[in-house]
């Protein structure tokens, strides 16, 4: 193998490759028994965009720039090996949840390494705390931050193999070409992968350079391919947490406070309660009173029979009402400049409630806690940071603690912090024992991880056909960033751009994605927060859904004062190109203007964010019919009955999985727009299960659906994992406002109306029912 | 502490626990069937759907002393075993629409929707709109659309 040649000089060995002037880069050969190579995450920082019009922060510099940048100070490689049997792997320093990074990972390793992408297998690393910053899965940056990195090393694992090949088949290496896993002569003798793994592998450790194929010559990136996990999903394979055999660690469960972040004070009959079939251990943990038993329909009785002595939660006495009359208090005041005399102004002021960001796999991790060591298995985004958390509650070094990242059952935000992982830790700790943690469902929404309550007031003016100014205050419940965004930006810092040292994270990472799309004179955009009593955390894209549901039913006012219709309006004042072609897609194709019957109308909005763009148009039907609809348990409510949308996500991997995390924030959006939220009351939030919390159903789900992925000629992918969801729940407010008439300032629309029977608070959890056998079909 | 004896996949199982234990329990961590999952535990999010004598059920509100020494329990992991097939139809279906995101509802869905399609036709009609406004599982990731397109799909195979 060559070694580094001077900057600029190119093997040429391949065809299709190295044009002249092409990006060299380096990468590493490993020492090791088989094949390793290895290439540094560094390499993961993009160009910086151009922008020629005076930018908005997030235009030239947005959140995924800030995690990618996180990770240039540390010296992170990241590995992939290959295999005797043909096969390559890698360990994804991220954490799968659903959103198909493992499978879009796959791809690029085949792609550069001509590998069929069913022979590349891509498993979850365990926390490396040497990665510091950059183990972190959010902002929709995985495949933005691994792209290149993950090519460099493929790249030379497949120039390592093509070199072995020539000695073995004693042919000039130019002469050889690869193709499916097999090094091929022009003679026709050929050797598979497998074959070259041992011979390929390095002594020492070597740094060479490489090119990267470029994008006219992908054959696996771009085209549609089914998730790497679909099959083990489909037959019930598929491990979560819950689902590992980890010796003695036996199910667990913890009685919790009725109250939120109450605390237990003693337990009055932990005796019984040992005694009841099953239990094997009763600890008292600062977060609630732990029961370990053989099964956790077990676990529940003893939890239900728990007498428990409480002290007090953190918001004691409170309700919706007095959270939101803080939240007022910490207003920011509306200063519109100077303005003529003659502009008009349209004002508008919307709340957000509180949201559960609760996965359908409920909070759960395994640990196993030594007087010396602890190892912990969970779902877990910042894996390192809940390394140090586990550490630090169980009393021991870093080091003595493993932790294995398990795919999570589902995120949204919720897995960006490591509780069930430290709550586990701790109980095993207390008992002495292995324990297998489960939260049950109530305890989700009642003390889970929410979406912070919030207003956002705009103000905006206009004259003469211009929006001269657009003011927007965002007020929020204090959102926690605590899972290691926070502990980035610090390290960032003095990288960022002008403006943005000395702002608080959450101002930080506000100024980082919010970004109003359009040409409207003056704009500002700010954000206060107040109240850090609250669980919080990212949910699902942050502040972008709120923002832009107020930003966007704004917008159709503004239109509606200048007597222009909404999709003409948006198009005349929209600053890029690929947010306008976007919004055109979506009104071509759901037929933007045709004509329906009173009481149900279309709504469209756009959203421009993690370097891409996405446009929604909804059809909705709020009449009577629809409205009325009896399901037992169920909010029907208005129905979007047409979902289309259209997406720029720069350079798509893999448009079978963006497209599906576009169904998932429609899904999402529908929910927030409509019927998803938590109710607070005397200190405690109401929802317990899914029958009170009311995600989008099949009987929510627009029957008709399209998502359209716009064609771009980045060579950068953008974030997806988020993306949908911004205009999916604006365009579902606009459609709602046009059909009813009535622009909502709360939202969900039917959070005025609690539904269901309130389950108790004491005990914390309901019982299971027992005539399952009468509900068969 | 009884003996309770039942048809688990196709083959006869028998266990050692209390009378009221919930069947999920039994399956998931008395006998290691991980396929049923957990959601609610109280029959509202329909992950654990699973089939009780070829009808769908959730054993998370049955106690294992309603489980009779004949009734056959299918949980996901044996629904390919129902058929001569390598997969169930549905099942190939699912990864055909590229249906699950992170998986976790989906041996209910698929469970349920196998239940759903032969509802219908008992009915005597094909499975369609106002059929998939019934089903009751919960799918946080928000894949119902394509769970729609692939039951559509899986109806004409079974
Ligand atoms: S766990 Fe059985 S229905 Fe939710
Ligand atoms: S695929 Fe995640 S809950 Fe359905």
């Amino acid at each position: 193998m060559s070694d580094v040649p001077a900057k600029g000089g190119h093997s040429g060995r391949r065809g299709e490759r190295a044009p002249v002037g092409r990006r060299a880069f380096i990468g590493y050969v490993l020492a090791g028994a088989t094949l390793a190579v290895a290439a540094d995450l560094r390499l993961g920082a993009p160009a910086q965009a151009a922008v020629a019009s005076v930018p908005q922060i997030p235009e030239v510099y947005d959140l995924e720039d800030l995690q990618t940048d996180a990770a240039l100070p540390t010296s992170a490689l990241i590995k992939i090996v290959l295999h005797e049997d043909g096969t390559a792997s890698f360990e994804l320093p991220r954490m799968e949840v659903g959103q198909g990074i493992t499978t879009s990972m796959a791809m690029i390793i085949a792609e550069e390494l001509d590998l069929p992408v069913d022979k590349v297998r891509v498993t979850l690393a365990p926390a490396r705390p040497e990665l510091l910053l950059n183990q972190m899965t959010g902002g929709s940056n995985s495949t933005v931050s691994m792209f290149t990195p993950v090519r460099v090393a493929a790249a030379i694992a497949r120039k390592a193999l093509l070199e072995a090949a020539a000695i073995e088949l004693g042919a000039a290496v130019t002469r050889l070409t690869a193709k499916a896993g097999v090094v091929l002569t022009p003679d026709g003798s050929s050797l598979p992968y497998g074959a070259l793994a041992s011979k390929a592998a390095g002594r020492k450790v070597k740094a060479v350079e490489t090119e990267l194929k470029p994008a006219s010559g992908y054959a696996v990136i771009g085209k549609p391919h089914g998730r790497d996990d679909a099959r083990l999903a489909v037959t019930g394979r598929k491990k979560y947490v819950m689902d590992l055999q980890v010796p003695d660690a036996l199910p667990t469960m913890v009685c919790r406070a009725p109250t939120l972040n109450g605390s237990p004070v003693s337990v009055r009959n932990e005796a019984a309660v040992l005694a009841m079939p099953g239990v094997t251990d009763v600890a008292q943990v600062d977060t609630g009173v732990a029961v370990r038993a053989a099964t956790f329909g077990q676990c529940i009785d003893a939890v239900r029979a728990l007498d428990v002595e409480w002290a007090a939660g953190s918001v004691e006495g409170e309700s919706d009402a007095t959270v939101l009359a803080r939240l007022r208090k910490a207003e920011l005041p509306l200063a519109v400049p100077k303005i003529p005399a003659l502009a008009e102004t349209v004002e508008a002021d919307f709340t957000f409630m509180f949201r559960s960001s609760a996965a359908l796999e409920p909070n759960c991790a395994i640990a196993d806690v030594r007087a010396d060591r602890a190892t912990v298995w969970a779902g877990l985004k910042s894996p390192i940071v809940a390394q140090g958390d586990i550490a630090k509650a169980v009393g021991l070094p870093m080091g003595a603690v493993t932790v294995h990242v398990v795919t999570g059952g589902g995120s949204f935000g919720h897995k960006l912090f490591g509780d069930a992982a430290v709550e586990a830790a701790k109980v095993s700790k207390a008992m002495g024992k292995p324990v297998k943690l489960m939260w049950h469902r109530a305890d989700e929404p009642r003390q889970g991880r929410v979406h912070p309550m919030a207003t956002s007031r705009i103000r905006a003016t206009h004259l003469g056909g211009q929006v001269l100014t657009f003011e927007q205050r965002h007020t929020s419940v204090v959102t926690d960033f605590s899972h290691g965004l926070g502990e980035m930006i610090t390290a960032t810092v003095d990288r960022l751009p002008g403006g943005l040292g000395g702002l608080a994270f959450s101002e930080t990472i506000f100024t980082l994605t919010q970004e109003l799309p359009y040409h409207f004179g003056l704009v500002t955009q700010l954000l206060s927060e107040t109240d850090g009593r609250f669980n919080t955390g990212s949910m699902r894209n942050i502040y972008s859904p709120d923002v832009a549901c107020a930003n966007e039913l704004v917008i159709d006012q503004l239109a509606a004062k200048m007597g222009k219709d909404p999709l003409e309006f948006r198009l005349a004042f929209l600053k890029k190109e690929r947010v306008k072609a976007a919004l055109q897609k979506v009104a071509e194709v759901g037929r933007w203007g045709r004509a329906m019957p009173a009481g149900t109308a279309q709504g469209i909005a756009v959203h421009s964010e993690y370097k891409g763009a996405t446009a929604v148009l909804v059809e909705i039907d709020c009449r009577p019919e629809a409205v009325n609809r009896k399901i037992r348990d169920a909010v029907t409510g208005p129905r979007v009955t047409k979902a289309v949308i259209a997406v720029d996500a720069g350079l798509v991997i893999n448009p079978k999985g963006l497209e599906a995390q576009m169904l998932g924030g429609v899904s999402d959006g529908i929910a927030l727009a409509l019927t998803s939220s938590l109710h607070l009351r005397d200190g405690h939030f109401l929802e317990a299960s899914w029958d009170n919390y009311f995600y989008t159903r099949q009987w929510n789900t627009p029957p008709e659906f399209e998502c359209v992925v716009m064609p771009s000629d980045s060579e950068q992918p953008g974030g997806a994992g988020e993306a949908g969801v911004a205009a999916s729940v604006a365009a579902v407010a606009c459609a709602y406002a046009r059909a009813t008439g009535t622009v909502p300032t709360r939202f969900p629309v039917n959070h005025g109306t609690v539904s269901f029977d309130v389950k108790p608070f004491v005990p914390p959890v309901p019982a299971s029912p027992t005539d399952g056998l009468s509900h068969t079909y | 502490m009884s003996t309770h004896t039942f048809l688990l996949n196709g083959k006869p199982v028998s266990v050692d626990v209390d009378d009221s234990v919930r069947l999920l329990w039994v399956l998931r961590d008395v006998l290691g069937v991980t396929g049923p999952k957990y959601g609610c535990g109280i029959n509202v999010c329909k992950a654990c759907t699973s089939h009780l004598n070829g009808r769908a059920f959730n054993p998370c509100s049955v106690q294992i002393k309603d489980v009779k020494a004949d009734d056959e329990i299918t949980t996901i992991e044996g629904l390919a075993d129902t058929v001569d097939t390598e997969l169930h139809p549905m099942q190939e279906a699912w990864i055909e629409y590229d249906v699950a995101q992170c998986g976790y509802c989906q041996p209910g869905q698929i469970m349920a929707a196998v239940a759903k399609v032969r509802q219908a036709r008992a009915a005597g009609h094909e499975i369609g709109d106002a059929d998939f406004d019934e089903i009751r599982n919960i799918c946080r990731c928000g894949t119902y659309h394509r769970i729609r397109e692939a039951i559509t799909a899986a109806a004409a195979h079974m």
